[in-house]
């Protein structure tokens, strides 16, 4: 058995190791891209209804509507349908770089949405104090909203995160690169089962080191909890 | 810091459009001075948080007038807005502290809103939290605190950019009586050193006993009646007046003796002195029928009951002399019983 598994690392633990690490590398570069575009998506979403502290119904609905799209069409099939622009806008179709752009889009309006919850679960009397003191529309979010819902981001962050890092095994079904191109090329192509379960295995420590990182973080955060 | 006085002019309010619209104010004209404390009560739904709403803009009023300190609410600009809220601030009832900052840093909030320095702000913070008794726990975060405590650091907070009138909205219906009791303390102090001018929203006549001088009853959106809190507790007009001011009705179920009359106090020495002195003085023996009586700032208000005896001579006696004592109204009571 331990024999086995030697001769298993030996041949394919390089291969392993690089597609654990194009993974990571695809599941930050997009998480930390899709929070840069969802993050104000999110925000205008809570700030702009009937209720919000800017309302504006054609921006509420516009943005709403947008988003819905975004979140309805499949990542199998964004990505392909993205395939011309991805090449048009960085140059290749193909590794982290073809992978990054589909998964940032299509991630962007599952965030928004994280992002939005998380706002409003902010008290209403908080933010009714801060106007009543004369806060601004930015300085509310820059230091009721953002900060009071610090927790609920970080723990969203980690839901965001995982589900990118499931896209990114989808991304290896059209050449991107990473243990999901690895579960494909070797497991399924080749018919390696061991290369399979080796991915699976490789996962399943990535998403539980991600949830319990980002998880201490919001608890540490979070001074409600003291 | 000294108040600034608040006018309210044919205010009114309308939510909705439509056949969906509900009038929350109508017609609603106040004039509170600069410096005093003045009450607005009513039960739940008759406008109270609206109206005091509509004295920071929180709420647009539908039409009317509000002028603070002078100045006309309604024509400011946003930015203009955003400034004026800097001087009528406002304590919650659910306190609505952030709680992710600690008590200093709540106090240093709108000091950051106005654009003022880091350490200038935490300094006057600082003095601010002294001043409402928490100097030890500005390190403490909101959910460290009791309920008193949270109200402690939002009143700080809202004094903190040195306003000239405080709007409290239901400030102490989170609390228990006895930290009301600290709370409203607080706020008459804290009225008398520093002048500013107190609108306190509230569903409690307790509360408006404790601390206002003059008080507004909304019923129904509208102003039912207002006058100094003395006056109402003496004599209160409006059926809704009668209702905060007797909660339980004014008891006339005792037995009656020949002649019935009702003492109404207007602020003199408080009850029990004049009935004991009665007794002895005059060698009358009175009935108490029935009492509704307050000790406001050491004055009696209300109205007593008093059934004379049967001895003609004695009764006229007793009138003689409470008619001769000042501040008590007498008058007889034909048909009780």
């Amino acid at each position: 058995m331990l024999e086995s598994l030697a001769a298993f690392w030996g041949q394919y633990g390089s291969l392993l190791i690089e597609g654990t690490g194009d993974t990571l590398i695809m599941t930050s570069l997009s998480t930390i891209f899709a929070y840069v575009l969802g993050v104000p998506i999110g925000v205008l979403l809570v700030i702009s209804q009937p209720h919000g502290i800017r309302p504006n119904r054609g921006i509420a609905n516009v943005l709403g509507w947008i988003v819905n799209i975004g979140r309805s069409i499949p990542f199998i099939i964004l990505m392909i349908l993205l395939l011309e622009f991805t090449k048009l806008i960085m140059g290749t179709k193909l590794g982290i770089r073809g992978a990054t752009l589909p998964l940032v889009i299509s991630a962007a309006p599952f965030v928004a949405r994280m992002v939005e919850t998380s706002l409003s679960e902010v008290d209403a009397g908080v933010i009714e104090a801060a106007q009543s003191m004369g806060a601004s529309t930015w300085q509310i979010i820059q230091k009721v909203y953002l900060p009071e819902a610090k927790p609920s981001l970080i723990l969203g962050g980690s839901i965001s995160t995982i589900t990118i890092l499931a896209y990114t095994a989808m991304a290896g079904a059209i050449g991107a690169g990473g243990l999901g191109d690895l579960a494909i090329r070797y497991g399924y192509v080749r018919n390696i089962p061991s290369m399979t379960w080796a991915t699976v295995i490789l996962i399943i420590i990535l998403v539980q080191i991600i949830q319990s990182v980002f998880s201490l973080l919001a608890k540490t955060t979070d001074k409600r909890l003291r | 810091m000294s108040g600034a006085n608040i006018q309210i002019q044919h205010l009114n309010k309308t939510f909705g459009t439509g056949a969906d619209q509900v009038q929350a104010l109508g017609d609603i004209n106040l004039d509170i001075r600069a410096g005093e404390i003045f009450g607005i009560i009513g039960l739940s739904g008759a406008g109270k948080s609206t109206l005091v709403r509509c004295m920071n803009l929180l709420e647009r009023p539908t039409s009317g007038r509000v002028i603070v300190d002078g100045q006309e609410m309604t024509s400011l600009s946003n930015r203009e807005l955003r400034k004026a809220r800097q001087s009528i601030t406002m304590i919650f009832q659910s306190f609505n502290l952030l709680m992710q900052r600690t008590a200093l840093e709540n106090v240093c909030f709108p000091l950051e809103l106005a654009g003022i320095g880091r350490g200038q702000a935490r300094e006057k913070a600082r003095g601010l939290l002294k001043m409402v008794g928490l100097g030890e726990r500005e390190g403490a975060y909101p959910s460290q605190l009791s309920g008193g405590q949270k109200q402690r650091v939002a009143i700080a907070r809202a004094l903190a950019t040195d306003p000239k009138v405080l709007l409290c909205d239901e400030a102490t219906s989170a609390l228990d009586p006895s930290t009301t009791q600290s709370i409203l303390e607080l706020l008459r102090e804290l009225n008398q050193t520093l002048g500013v001018t107190m609108v306190v929203i509230t569903h409690q006549m307790n509360v408006i006993e404790a601390i206002c001088h003059r008080v507004a009853i909304l019923d129904g959106g509208v102003v039912a009646e207002e006058g100094n809190v003395a006056d109402i507790f003496a004599n209160p007009r409006s059926a809704i007046g009668r209702q905060f001011v007797y909660p339980d009705g004014v008891k006339l179920d005792q037995l009656a003796a020949s002649k019935v009359i009702r003492v109404v106090f207007n602020g003199g020495s408080s009850y029990e002195p004049l009935i004991a002195s009665l007794a002895m003085d005059c060698r009358v023996k009175v009935n108490i029928l029935g009492a509704d009586t307050r000790n406001i700032d050491g004055k009696a208000f209300g109205s007593m009951l008093l059934g004379l005896p049967e001895n003609r001579q004695e009764a006229d006696k007793a009138l003689q002399y409470l008619r001769a004592q000042p501040d008590i109204t007498i008058e007889e009571v034909p048909h009780y019983a």
